[in-house]
């Protein structure tokens, strides 16, 4: 057992072709493709992925505890901003 | 009942069976969390594959013996995994040159057998052939990584090759049950699958900067006739155990 760790990937799978990417969770790797296989063995071993995307951790910027205030709350108060006035037409699966 | 391909179903089940077992050694023990989730993953492949097999094995044989029956309730001179698989896990190095040898064996064997006029082995094969294309990437990677990494991963892969290349000429015996089937195109042309294995196989080490060991061709066999090396009966000891000491045990 080595104590050296492997690069962090975010790992990214898709469900259907066409739905969007959900974040699956994060793998150790050398290098892309390495990255791919063990996201591959690691996320999708019941069949729950059509589509993988890698991407290193390192390449992804978030936002911090700090930013809640003025990024978030300032669309918490403007009913008018969420379109609740109109009807979602039916037989609509996913939007 | 055709023994002939009683034989070479068996050959093919319990290969995969033999391996599945020695992989799964590693639940647990994996270099790294992810690499440890990589081998039992084809370890469960395999297994699926070797329960496939052997309940065909079972149905061509006709005497009420299903694939828990072969796989339990067996010696070590009626398995007919081939030498390759039972040969010690050492280390992680070891474990991927020895999963390389026998993946790209899968890989051109299978793809001869898609071709198979038995329709059931041609269904076995296309579906194994899904998996083993995996087992093959993750292999061939590895030993690109490895062969061609540090000193010491490539010094122990090195090593792997260099102990394991006796056991290849197993892969490609041709007995009378290979010729028998073929004259059907039941069976793989072993020949062809040589061919391709060998050039594979040489194009891997080359770009891992592994070379082939210069032995005097002496190669170590049997797996067709039930002649294995000593590891087969430790494998059993532990693989048959519960079902042998407490038959009736259910989950």
């Amino acid at each position: 057992m080595s104590d050296i760790q492997l690069k962090l990937w975010e790992v990214f799978t898709q469900k259907k072709t066409g739905m969007s990417f959900e974040h699956a969770g994060s793998v150790r790797a050398a290098d892309k493709e390495m990255a791919l296989l063990n996201a591959r063995d690691v996320y999708s071993r019941r069949g729950e992925a059509t589509c993988i995307w890698v991407v290193p951790t390192e390449c992804i910027s978030s936002s911090s505890p700090e930013d809640v205030a003025s990024f978030f709350e300032p669309s918490d108060d403007k009913i008018y901003r969420h379109p609740n006035f109109y009807k979602t037409p039916d037989g609509i699966k996913q939007v | 009942m055709n023994k002939n391909l009683f034989e070479y179903t068996l050959r093919l089940g319990d290969t995969s069976l033999i391996l599945s077992q020695r992989l799964s050694e590693w639940c647990g023990h994996g270099p790294m969390l992810e690499e440890d989730i990589a081998l039992t993953n084809i370890a469960l492949d395999l297994l699926g594959q070797a329960k496939a097999f052997l309940s065909y094995a079972g149905d061509i044989e006709n005497k009420e013996r299903g694939e828990d029956d072969l796989a339990f309730h067996r010696d070590a001179n009626q398995f007919r995994n081939l030498l390759l698989t039972e040969q010690p896990n050492v280390d992680f190095g070891f474990t991927i040159i020895r999963q390389l040898f026998v993946s790209t064996w899968q890989q051109y064997l299978y793809s001869e057998l898609t071709h198979s006029t038995d329709k059931n082995i041609s269904a076995l094969a296309i579906k194994s052939l899904k998996e083993v294309n995996y087992h093959l990437r993750f292999a061939s990677d590895w030993t690109l990584r490895l062969g061609d990494g540090t000193e010491e991963s490539h010094q122990r892969v090195q090593n792997a090759v260099n102990e394991l290349w006796n056991y290849t000429g197993d892969l490609f015996e041709i007995d009378q049950v290979d010729k028998e089937l073929l004259k059907h195109g039941i069976a793989a042309d072993m020949k062809k699958v040589e061919e391709s294995w060998n050039k594979h196989i040489k194009q891997v080490l080359n770009d891992a900067t592994l070379s082939i060991p210069e032995i005097n061709n002496f190669m170590r066999t049997g797996s067709r006739k039930g002649v294995h090396t000593e590891h087969i009966g430790f494998i059993l000891a532990e693989m048959q155990f519960l079902p042998r000491a407490y038959p009736d045990a259910k989950w």
